[in-house]
């Protein structure tokens, strides 16, 4: 009966109908009677002491309700904003974790660090009256790069973080550090070959389509809050709401998080302006909203990547890599972000070994604050930064054995007999055919004829390259135990409800969030699918707390395996009840029931009832098991996966270069994905591609820039540069699929696939490109600007 | 954006009289600088007036001897008139190669050229054809209207209403755009008339300007390789992190060989 709309179909998506016709309901489609408008009073300075707030003349502007500061916020007894992840050095020292208040109390220490707030009748109000807050800095020495604000003498932000350090961590956890460290340094005095890179992973700008945006509204006579965010999780935002910011009961607080325009990791944190709406309008007793301007955007989000790291391969006569040596400054920005110290250490390091069976392995990140926007997970969270590290370095280990790129990953795969395969660096890999993967990226590459096609652009003045990469990443967030282990202050499990209407339409409540990722679509085909429904008979709810029981939301590319391997539990248990009151309305016993197709049929027999009687049954239980069962037919299920999922591909990349201008023009971009089993091909691609767009952005275009005292420079798209439709090519995307064994669909998660493998593939193309012409390295983003320079400058050397 | 009084002028007369009122009006043309200006609180017009109604404004009439476009043609009806791209292949390929779609429908000549924009298109061809730029004053050449970063010859109360485009024997366009804005990082025009060749860069220095002695080789050979060996002095370049001066300099010779290649055919 789900007809075309089942497991692995492409079913055209349920929700384009609504936005390709302008009915989506964003945060800022909602208004509310007697709502007010909040504008943020920003610090123009990177680093400065708040002397004080001076706020008369703006109270004096018409329509201005009011003007808090960071003094009113602690007068009320409101938390900080929480830190979500607890990250130990490696002396045993917890990480530094300073107090970040919504609304600053003693120092700014980022430019567009909220310092106040004005709430007034129209925004224009607000703004004008936020031009008139008086605000009393003594500026202080700054610092915007991590490596500067390390030196000595450096400009300090935080007393107790000396020398700018949050934390000095390494990996493996403490009790086994010192025999890897030991073993590794050991791999390198042997080596045959020893290979290193000091690599920049550029900061980057998320970017959303929809800006953030809040609208809080809090009932004096019920003493409700509710809040409208842009949300990708907003169970956890009101979690942090209730336990740690505002301090109200969960029943007390509702979250919507209604159509949300794109996340990509900066809408998952509960930020600064979300918590003082909601306390504004507590204390105002009317609604107050806040919508960002793009600047504020770039500003405010929390930002991406920012690494400097020495990565150091040891590989034996015949090329088998031996050892891993990893160095990094993660740049965590003037505060912490919820999960700013995990994303630069525990989604980062233990994904460094890669596909490779590379034995010793071992890995030290220092986390650094600077004056700059705070950074936290991006699209790829860690594992971009994991997978640019490893694919340069074993690309330049080949260059420099004059190896083909293809054969020396070749000989260092984890063949597909050793799954599950537990990495040196603690993760233990569910499934994967790197070698199948790799195989079929060549093939769709055309691999073969690439000096040919080199030759033919040489023909036209153009140096052809041509880069593959190799990522592994790590899904499907998390058994909860392990992240606990790893310092996560959070379970990482997620939810669902399937409930049974008496005429068997369904309904599926969801603890994960789409901004982008079609749940509706791809949720509803696993119910069709299990349930033998039709498609058009489910929908699924998502993003309000009101009516989803609970859940952790979207990111880290776990819906799927997590949450929708909540919603396979819960249609489990809807149809085992099915199943026992099939058995009463057939007479028989329920383990002589077989449920297929939408019908509950007696073993061996034509009797048969159909799932919507026994919907009806459930809900009009006139002949129905009373003193057995319940009547109504809903269930809920909670699923904490029992490991990471372990999505793996090979992408391989062919760029032509004008040496004349440095342009580097994308000729071919292939994919060959591992995500385990498709639900919708469709959505998959569609994934991948927008992935892909990051990935290349970031390789060849996107740069968050500083000067290097904390003034933002690329503060909109007049300088920070997107990709556009016109830069990308023609994508080849096909995928071949191991599923994992660690939840019931055997999916994987695709969502940061793209992002996570395009950048090394780029640049390695690049450099083939480059080679010839003497240049062996070369940094992200490789504008054409960047990669002229580096043709001059090796010309110069030679 | 502040709050401010709009006007829709019914001639060149009424939006010159607008123009002349007390406070600080405003002419709107497309809007496309104007209005994120305002948005950032860049501009605080007491009035706009907008150009939009005016019938007098609008489109290009081809003569022998030149082209006339209208001040609030957009740069899509300039790109998308076919006879105008028979005539002045440069101006077409400048017209289609500012922003994207949306801008091009709403861009205006009269705005681009009365805004000045360093790095914007259509100033360079203005400058290259040797056009002039028509007010409702008089009549300015195009060597005499630019004056600087965003600084052009207009005095309070004048507006753009037309531009004369003599035709030349040929001329090009190339644009080297910057990866952010789409703008010009160089762009240069060149073009040939019986009197002599032309070149002017956008995009590269503080202001649109000519260079001299590459007009003087094409005088001698029209041609890309008669611009070979001949450079810009990266002193008088911009310098920022979209481009060095260097490259800039360097994108220059690059962007004006191609220009005359394309105007070659
Ligand atoms: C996303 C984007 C991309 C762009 N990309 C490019 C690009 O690649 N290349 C490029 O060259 N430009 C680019 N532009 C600018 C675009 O070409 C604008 O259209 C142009 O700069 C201004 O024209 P307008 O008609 O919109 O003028 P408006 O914004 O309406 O006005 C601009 C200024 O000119 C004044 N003005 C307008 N008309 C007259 C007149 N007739 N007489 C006197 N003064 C007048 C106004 O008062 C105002 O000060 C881009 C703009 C955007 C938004």
């Amino acid at each position: 009966m789900s007809g075309n709309r089942g497991i692995g179909a492409a079913a055209p998506r349920s929700e384009d109908r609504r936005f390709i016709t302008g009915r989506g309901r964003y945060v800022d489609d909602i208004n509310l009677r007697s709502q007010r408008y909040a504008w943020f009073v920003r610090s123009p300075h990177p680093h400065a002491e708040v002397r004080g707030v001076d706020a008369e003349q703006a109270l004096r502007m018409p329509g201005v309700a009011a003007v808090l500061t960071g003094a009113d916020l602690q007068a009320d007894g409101i938390g900080p904003l929480p830190v979500a992840w607890g990250i130990t050095s490696m002396d045993g020292s917890p990480a530094v974790e300073p107090e970040f208040p919504a609304l600053a109390t003693d120092r700014v220490r980022y430019v567009g660090n909220p310092v106040a707030v004005v709430i007034a009748d129209t925004r224009a109000a607000a703004r004008d009256a936020a031009e008139k807050v008086n605000v009393h800095y003594q500026e202080l020495d700054s610092v915007s790069n991590a490596a500067a604000a390390m030196e000595e003498g450096a400009p300090q932000l935080h007393d107790a973080a000396e020398g700018n350090l949050c934390f000095n961590w390494e990996w493996l956890p403490s009790a086994m550090a010192p025999e890897a460290r030991a073993n590794t340094d050991r791999a390198f005095r042997e080596a045959a070959h020893v290979v290193s890179l000091e690599l920049v992973n550029n900061r980057l700008v998320p970017n959303a389509m929809e800006p953030r945006a809040s609208l809080a509204d809090f009932n004096p006579g019920t003493g409700q809050l509710t809040l409208y965010a842009t949300s990708q999780n907003p169970h956890v935002n009101r979690l942090l709401l209730c336990t740690a910011t505002l301090k109200m009961p969960e029943h007390k607080v509702r979250v919507v998080a209604p159509d949300v325009g794109g996340g990509f990791g900066s809408k998952i944190y509960h930020y600064a302006e979300e918590l003082v709406v909601c306390w504004a309008s507590r204390r105002l007793g009317v609604p107050v909203k806040w919508t960002a301007e793009r600047s504020e955007s770039f500003l405010g989000d929390a930002q991406g990547r920012d690494h400097l790291t020495r990565v150091e391969l040891a590989l034996d006569a015949d090329a088998r890599f031996t050892g891993l040596r990893v160095d990094t400054i993660a740049n965590l920005g003037g505060w912490l972000s919820a999960f700013g110290p995990a994303i630069p250490t525990v989604f980062y390091a233990p994904l460094l070994a890669g596909v490779y069976k590379t034995p010793n392995i071992y890995v030290t990140v220092k986390g650094v604050f600077t004056n700059t926007t705070p950074t936290d997970a991006y699209r790829g969270a860690g594992r971009p930064e994991a997978c640019y590290a490893i694919e340069r370095i074993v690309d330049e280990a080949a260059a420099q054995l004059r190896m083909d790129p293809a054969e020396i990953r070749r000989r260092n795969f984890i063949p597909p007999d050793e799954f599950p395969y537990q990495s040196p660096v603690g993760q233990l890999y569910d499934s994967g055919d790197f070698e199948g993967c790799l195989n079929l990226a060549m093939e769709l590459n055309g691999y073969a004829g690439f000096d040919q096609r080199r030759r033919q652009s040489e023909a036209r003045g153009k140096l052809r390259g041509r880069g593959m990469s190799f990522y592994i990443e790590a899904c499907g967030a998390a058994p909860s135990q392990a992240a606990g282990q790893l310092g996560a202050r959070a379970g990482l499990y997620e939810v669902a409800t399937v409930r049974v209407h008496p005429t068997g339409a369904v309904q599926v409540m969801t603890g994960a969030h789409s901004h982008g990722q079609s749940h509706e679509t791809t949720f509803a085909q696993i119910v069709a699918d299990r349930l033998g429904v039709d498609f058009g008979n489910v929908e699924v709810v998502h993003g309000d707390t009101g009516e989803v029981p609970f859940g952790m939301g979207t990111y880290g590319s776990r819906s799927l395996a997590v949450g929708g391997s909540a919603l396979v539990k819960a249609i489990d248990k809807v149809i085992e009840k099915g199943r026992k009151i099939a058995a009463h309305l057939l007479e028989a016993a329920a383990d002589d029931i077989e449920f297929s197709e939408g019908q509950f049929r007696v073993a061996g027999t034509g009797r048969e009832v159909a799932f919507g009687d026994v919907a009806l049954a459930a809900y009009v239980p006139h002949n129905y098991p009373l003193q057995e069962l319940e009547p109504g037919l809903e269930e809920t299920s909670f699923f904490d996966p029992e490991n990471f999922t372990f999505p793996s591909g090979c992408y391989i990349c062919e760029v032509e270069v004008d040496p004349g201008t440095g342009v580097v023009e994308l000729c071919d971009f292939v994919a060959a994905d591992d995500f385990g089993n498709l639900i919708n091909p469709m959505v998959v691609e569609g994934q991948v591609h927008g992935g892909l767009a990051q990935g290349i952005g970031q390789a060849l275009m996107e740069h968050c820039r500083y000067t290097p005292e904390g003034q933002l420079l690329t503060g909109s798209y007049m300088d920070y540069c997107m990709p556009r439709a016109d830069d990308l090519p023609s994508f080849k995307v096909a995928t071949r699929s191991t599923p994992t064994p660690f939840n019931p669909l055997g999916v994987k998660g695709c969502g940061e696939a793209g992002a996570i493998g395009a950048p090394p593939a780029v640049i390695n193309a690049l450099l083939d490109a480059l080679r010839p012409l003497g240049v062996t390295h070369i940094d992200m983003p490789a504008t054409p600007n960047a990669v002229w320079q580096a043709i001059q400058a090796a010309q110069a050397v030679e | 954006m502040r709050e401010f009084d709009y006007y829709r002028a019914g001639s060149v007369r009424d939006a010159a009289k607008k123009l002349a009122a007390a406070g600080n009006p405003m002419l709107l043309a497309g809007g496309m600088t104007l209005l994120p200006a305002l948005k950032m609180r860049l501009n605080e017009p007491s009035a706009l007036i907008d150009l939009a109604g005016i019938d007098e404004l609008k489109g290009v009439r081809l003569g022998r001897k030149a082209a006339r476009v209208g001040a609030t043609t957009t740069h899509a009806e300039v790109s998308g008139n076919v006879e105008l791209r028979a005539a002045i292949p440069a101006l077409s390929q400048a017209a289609e190669s500012i922003g994207d779609p949306q801008v091009r429908n709403r861009g205006t000549l009269g705005g681009s050229l009365a805004n000045n924009d360093p790095a914007a298109d259509y100033p360079a061809v203005a400058l290259g054809l040797g056009a002039t730029v028509i007010t409702n004053k008089r009549k300015i050449a195009a060597d005499e209207f630019f004056k600087g970063m965003f600084e052009t010859a207009l005095r309070s109360g004048e507006l753009v209403t037309e531009v004369l485009f003599p035709l030349p024997q040929r001329a090009g366009y190339a644009k080297f755009p910057n990866p952010a804005t789409r703008y010009a990082l160089a762009g240069v025009c060149v073009a040939q008339f019986k009197s002599g060749a032309r070149v002017a860069v956008t995009g590269a220095g503080t202001s649109v300007h000519r260079l001299k002695d590459f007009e003087e080789a094409l005088n001698e050979d029209f041609s890309p390789g008669a611009l070979e060996g001949l450079s810009v002095s990266a002193a008088s370049m911009n310098d920022d992190m979209h481009a060095s001066a260097e490259y800039r300099a360097h994108l220059v010779g690059v962007m004006a060989r191609r220009a005359v290649r394309m105007a070659l055919g």
